[in-house]
């Protein structure tokens, strides 16, 4: 056994179970990885179909000498992540292809398995998930072939009963899965290179920023309401609040001061709600606007943006509370100044423009009125593709291109307003949603992406005027979809202008993404804090680990004993006489008498009779009762032998 | 004295027999006594028997002894290589008085027929004994002639090997129900042998202990041997391993299956029993399937029997 050479058909199944792992990694290694694993792999099944030889100890040497340089220099470091996979690969063939001997292929499966835990540091989705399962069945049915499994030899009914095996550990796994102590965060920290293609709003804003990530249909968050959602033209989710431009692009103050909540008390009209927030890399937490309280581990900044200690590298759930109809009401003397200042020389025509409408109008809320009237009343474009700007971005916005995006709209209105001395604020967050009736709650993508402005004014403060809702009415309204059609759903099948199939194809995307959110919520959420809701439901004190080791030790126990019981009862509905002919064979194997697996019960009574004449006599006697029952022609009473093998106590 | 196990048998009085014929056989042909039960069970099973050894360990002694000692009528066809299907079978020759050809009938019309050295002919002749043993009729010139009804074959050969043979095809081996082996006897038996006188003038002597009517009617009642389903559950369970396994070559057929639950009937009747037991399987299973179950080239340990692995192989339910 343990010098036995694995056979081809185990180096078959090993090679396979490898190829099934890797496969979804491969866009993510090196191309000479994938490459040198493929010809690791093919290596070793020459070797064991064909006849090519194992390469000798020194190219095996040198080969893995090797890989170490190759990852160093694809990756620039041997560290993290990619390059931490592409060693792993890289030498999970190598081992591969030097199997020998079972030991080794027990190495390869078990490499195998860590290798599917990898997956889950990209990815964590249902179909990985899924895929994932499939993969550990078939590296089971890999072990059992390794472990030389003499039942089920068909791969078909190797891997079916590998299922059953992987099934019969699925309640277990549950219980680990509820039960085992939650680590605030992941059990170890994800490497610094994970987060670097995260989409979400930035710190900055320029011409396009927003436009961008418009094209997106990647989550930004989730919302349950506690009541009725908000109508859609309250939905500002409040993000970044952009003070300061240099012409082109605007930015946050670096660190503002923090704001304290003057303590409204609770008030009957205060919208509640649930977030579920995709890690975006960056601090800010979404609230309605205007938010009124400070989720857990969050502050508020004076212009009401609600900030993390720590940058959100995984999914994160908080409570919020937003009063819709409140506005900000406080303004610093250094705030005003600074939501007055424009750029040195920037946007001469706009500036000149400014002032003169300004002069001509009566009072403040008059000239921004005419501003607005002026975007509702000259052909301005709503639109996602707008020119590229290469001069003075808002007076080529104003006066020539006028075609923009949100951005633009808020950057060239904020541009105004400060030139006629009214201080004004750009806003960045998300506009909409899109509420999933199944799931009831609402889903805000990435292409919901807004920027606004908020103005001072005297007596009202801080007011929020949405210059994109002059141009396009239906964008706050109604959300994107109905501002800018796009070509929905799966674009193959031309179906975009068919009315019924855009619903189908909408009901489909919304019966998905609730399936998706379930899983964030209750598989990939489970963390800390559901847990301990939990653990409280059933009386247990998370904090406590005696408590919980416990509690896990006795539910596994218990899951154990009903499979135990399961399986026993399966067995039990056998022949009772074959039953009880087994009961006597167990008491003599209790004396070192064992039946052999093709030995007849003559040929046992016979050997009893000889090498144990002391049981002779009883032996025979159950032997002959035995035989007449189980392969007589007449039905006898089986009492007797009951009654035989009950008194039997060799 | 230790009291022994004590297994119903129904019919005392036949196993009582068939014991003699035994007994009356190991007379003359020494030391072979499993052989011999071996012989008879395949013959009460209806079966036709291959005996493979090399020459003189007494084959024809034991074919021979066994026609007398039930009373059957005895022909011997010595098979060489320019044996013609009609030496067999029979020829018709015409007949002056009548005008017309008459048949006549060839050693093969009888109930015990001993094919002597049956790889020593050609095919040709090979397939006219073989399939006269499967339709248990003759067929000649578009007339058919049914066989005896006791009829039984008895073929020796020589082992493959050796030199002028032509082996049997696996297809023709299968109509054979047994194939055993004499091997050489023990010391005490050819002792015995060296001092004694004559086999075959032995044989005369015997006394027949069976007519052809009572063989039929074992024949018979080897059908009626109860198997139960725990035994049929042993006996698919040694077909299906034998199919599945990647040792042998192929598995055993439906026939070979029908073959052994006959054989082991016949073998349960001679023990004076109307039910089988996993015994009378394992007892007949070795030459039943010697001839039928191989290894597959590269697989087993070739010095090992099939049998025995395939019996070591398969639990008793």
């Amino acid at each position: 056994m343990i010098n036995r050479r694995p056979s081809s058909e185990q180096i078959l199944w090993l090679c396979a179970a490898m190829a099934l792992v890797i496969t979804p990694h491969l866009s993510r290694l090196p191309i000479w990885a994938g490459i040198a694993f493929g010809l690791l792999a093919l290596w070793r099944l020459g070797v064991a179909f064909g006849r090519i030889s194992l390469p000798a100890r020194w190219l095996r040497v040198f080969l893995v000498l090797a890989i170490l340089p190759a990852v160093y220099l694809s990756q620039g470091t041997l560290f993290g992540r990619s390059a931490g996979l592409t060693l792993l690969a890289a030498l999970a063939g190598m081992k591969l292809l030097e199997t020998q001997s079972p030991r080794d292929a027990y190495v390869v499966t078990l490499l195998g398995f860590f290798l599917v835990i990898t997956h889950f540091l990209y990815q964590q989705s249902i179909a990985i998930g899924i895929y994932m399962l499939l993969v550990v069945i078939v590296f089971t049915a890999t072990l059992m072939t390794i472990h030389g499994h003499g039942l089920a030899q068909a791969p078909i009914r190797r891997l079916r009963y590998a299922g059953i095996l992987v099934l019969q550990a699925m309640p277990i796994a549950l219980l680990l899965f509820l039960l085992f102590p939650r680590l605030p965060g992941p059990l170890w920290g994800l490497p610094k290179d994970a987060y670097s293609t995260v989409t979400g709003l930035g710190e900055t804003m320029s011409p396009g920023s927003v436009s961008r990530l418009s094209l997106s249909d990647a989550v930004a968050f989730r919302v349950k309401f506690d009541g009725p959602p908000p109508p859609a033209a309250a939905l500002y989710w409040r993000g970044p609040v952009l003070w300061t431009t240099d012409g082109r692009t605007w930015s946050g103050l670096s660190r503002g001061p923090v704001h304290r909540l003057p303590d409204h008390g609770r008030n009957g009209t205060d919208t509640r709600y649930t977030v579920t927030l995709e890690p975006h890399n960056q601090r800010w937490l979404f609230a309605l606007d205007l938010p009124a309280s400070t989720p857990r581990g969050s502050v508020l900044s004076e212009d009401f943006q609600l900030l993390r200690r720590k940058r959100i590298r995984q999914r994160l759930r908080y409570r919020a509370r937003s009063r819709l109809d409140q506005r900000p009401h406080n303004i610093s003397a250094i705030s005003a100044a600074r939501a007055l200042a424009l750029p040195q020389g920037a946007h001469p025509t706009s500036r000149a423009l400014a002032k003169r409408w300004r002069r001509e109008s009566r009072g403040e809320q008059a000239y921004i009125q005419r501003v607005l009237a002026h975007f509702r009343q000259q052909p301005f474009y709503y639109t996602l593709r707008p020119p590229l700007l290469g001069g003075d971005t808002v007076d080529e916005f104003m006066f020539s291109s006028r075609r923009g995006f949100c951005e633009h709209y808020a950057a060239a209105f904020t541009v105004f307003m400060r030139a006629a001395g009214i201080p004004a604020r750009i806003v960045t967050g998300y506009q909409g949603g899109e509420y999933n009736p199944l799931g009831q709650y609402l889903v805000v993508r990435q292409r919901d992406a807004h920027a606004w402005v908020e103005l001072w004014l005297e007596g009202s403060g801080w007011v929020r005027v949405d210059p994109t809702a002059a141009v396009s009415p239906s964008r706050i309204e109604l959300g994107m979809d109905a501002a800018i059609p796009q070509p929905l759903g799966p674009p193959l099948l031309g179906l975009a202008d068919n009315a019924t199939a855009r619903e189908l194809w909408r009901n489909f995307r919304q019966s998905w993404d609730a399936l998706n959110n379930g899983w964030n919520q209750w598989v990939l959420g489970y963390g800390m804090e559901r847990q301990r809701q939990l653990l409280a439901r059933i009386h247990i004190d998370s904090g406590n680990l005696a408590e919980i080791a416990l509690a896990l030790m006795l539910s596994i126990t218990l899951s154990l004993g009903i499979l135990a019981l399961w399986l026993w009862r399966r067995r039990a509905p056998g022949d009772p006489v074959l039953g009880l002919y087994r009961r006597f064979c167990q008491k003599l194997k209790r004396r070192h008498i064992e039946c052999g697996r093709s030995e007849g019960p003559v040929d046992f009574c016979r050997r009893i009779t000889r090498q144990h004449p002391q049981f002779s006599a009883e032996a025979s006697e159950i032997s002959r009762l035995y035989i007449d029952l189980r392969y007589g022609s007449k039905r006898t009473d089986i009492s007797r032998l009951r009654q035989a093998v009950k008194i039997f106590h060799p | 004295m230790p009291i022994g196990l004590t297994i119903t048998t129904e019919f005392p009085e036949i196993r009582e027999t068939l014991d003699n014929v035994v007994r009356q056989i190991g007379a003359v042909v020494l030391g072979k006594e499993h052989s011999t039960r071996l012989s008879l069970a395949c013959l009460l099973a209806r079966g036709h028997l291959l005996i493979e050894d090399i020459p003189g360990v007494g084959k024809t002694t034991l074919a021979h002894t066994l026609a007398h000692a039930l009373g059957l009528g005895f022909q011997r066809i010595q098979f060489t290589s320019d044996l013609l299907p009609a030496d067999i079978l029979g020829v018709s020759v015409y007949d002056r008085d009548v005008a017309a050809f008459r048949f006549h009938p060839g050693p093969i019309f009888s109930e015990l027929v001993l094919a002597d050295e049956v790889n020593r002919a050609t095919p040709k002749a090979q397939s006219a004994l073989l399939e006269a043993m499967e339709e248990a009729q003759v067929t000649h010139e578009g007339e058919t002639r049914p066989l005896p009804e006791a009829f039984f074959v008895i073929a020796t050969q020589n082992p493959s090997h050796q030199i002028g043979t032509f082996p049997l095809p696996e297809s023709q081996l299968d109509r054979f129900l047994m194939r055993v082996e004499l091997g050489y006897p023990g010391a005490a038996a050819e002792r015995t042998l060296l001092q004694g006188c004559d086999r075959r003038e032995l044989i005369s002597t015997l006394q027949p202990l069976l007519d052809v009517a009572q063989l039929l009617r074992l024949q018979h009642q080897v059908r009626e041997i109860h198997a139960s389903e725990a035994l049929l559950d042993y006996l698919q369970a040694l077909l299906d391993y034998s199919r599945n396994a990647p040792e042998f070559h192929s598995g055993l057929s439906p026939r070979a299956g029908l073959a052994l639950l006959h054989s082991a009937q016949a073998w349960a009747l001679m023990a004076g029993r109307a039910h089988l037991l996993p015994e009378d399987l394992q007892a007949i299973l070795p030459a039943v399937t010697g001839h039928r179950l191989h290894w597959a080239s590269g697989a087993g340990d070739p010095g090992t029997k099939t049998s025995s692995h395939l019996l070591e192989q398969v639990a008793i339910p």
